[in-house]
């Protein structure tokens, strides 16, 4: 505490106990569009158990997840749908980019596709790949909760500049 | 494969499809050249172009009677429309409209193609398959070629706010068009 009787010591460290409860138990929305979300159900799946990481509550809501997976590609159709759910979805939320459609149009340099969801919503990781291994999305996940715990995602930037606004008001 | 002509009859592991049908093919050709005088307009076959089929060009004002025919013809029986699509190629007439079809009773295909220039129709074949419905919309929302008495022409893969049509070769291969809200939905195409 500070000698003002600000409680800025305090909350600080509240904020890391939130963020390190927040990491160790993301719940996903699967957004898998193709061959992307194969891998993604495999990642799930007993093989590879995203469940030793805490993400094992898929939910196939957008109110009840703060983790969007978007594995595959996303054309420019379904472009406002994707904008829709991730507006749906409640804060804190982050999001995983996986694979090379989803990350920047892939191979498919075209009229009909969207170069990367990072032109539509903000993306935090991107797991790289055409598709990315299970392995890879794991390694997306615990670069995840590291940033989570650095306080460097978008919701993290967002709530700083929030807050800044805030005490400048 | 390597060095081969393109215009060679490539065997398949289906057998030699082109052989198989050869005979068959040259009388059907022969029957509607005779029966559609002026309506066919060209005939191209394997061997001397590339292709595994005869290809039939009709006058598209007679597309529907050729249709008709060579799906209830006793001697044709081409009642399977396997698809419909269409090719732009640029100089007027500018599009193909191209009709495959297949026969289950003889295990045989033959594909039909209409030429038309920009803007103009085509006479819908929904009154022959009910499945031409869908494909002649792909082909409307690809291409801009409109189809005559078709029940219900909408976009049907692309956006209906869509400016163009993406398969013309003028359409830019990376003409984007991000919408920021989903299309609205029509609840009275919903009822039956």
């Amino acid at each position: 505490m500070s000698k003002d009787g600000s409680s800025s010591f305090l909350t600080t460290r509240l904020d890391a106990i939130v963020d390190w409860g927040r990491k160790n138990a993301l719940w996903p929305l699967p957004f898998g569009t193709s061959c992307c979300g194969i891998e993604m159900m495999a990642t799930f799946a007993a093989d590879y158990d995203i469940g030793r990481f805490g993400a094992e509550a898929l939910r196939f809501s957008p109110r009840q997840a703060d983790l969007l997976i978007v594995a595959g590609i996303v054309n420019t159709k379904m472009a406002p749908v994707l904008k829709n759910i991730y507006d749906q979805m409640a804060d804190p939320k982050w999001v995983i980019s996986m694979g090379a459609c989803a990350s920047s149009g892939g191979i498919f340099n075209v009229y009909s596709v969207t170069q990367g969801i990072d032109t539509i919503i903000p993306v935090d990781v991107y797991v790289p790949g055409c598709p990315p291994a299970p392995e890879g999305v794991l390694h997306g996940l615990l670069r995840l909760q590291e940033l989570i715990q650095k306080g460097e995602t978008h919701h993290h930037r967002q709530e700083r500049a929030r807050r800044a606004a805030g005490k400048e008001a | 494969m390597r060095g081969t002509d393109i215009r060679t009859p490539v065997s398949t592991i289906y057998g030699d499809f082109t052989q198989k049908h050869a005979e068959r093919w040259k009388l059907q050709v022969e029957a509607l050249q005779k029966k559609f005088a002026g309506a066919i307009e060209e005939v191209r076959w394997p061997g001397t172009y590339p292709t595994e089929v005869p290809i039939i060009y009709v006058a598209k004002e007679s597309i529907v009677d050729v249709l008709r025919e060579l799906k209830e013809g006793a001697d044709f029986q081409y009642d399977f429309l396997a698809d419909i699509t269409a090719t732009d190629e640029e100089i007027e007439p500018r599009f193909e409209v191209v009709y495959n079809l297949s026969s289950f009773s003889s295990d045989s295909r033959i594909r039909v193609k209409a030429r038309a220039c920009d803007g103009e129709d085509v006479p819908t074949a929904t009154s022959l398959w009910k499945g031409a419905n869908w494909a002649e919309r792909e082909v409307f929302d690809m291409f801009g070629v409109k189809f005559r008495g078709h029940p219900d022409l909408r976009r049907i893969l692309m956006d209906e706010r869509w400016q163009g049509y993406p398969l013309r070769k003028d359409y830019p291969l990376r003409g984007y068009q991000l919408f920021p809200d989903t299309q609205p939905i029509h609840t009275e195409l919903l009822k039956d």
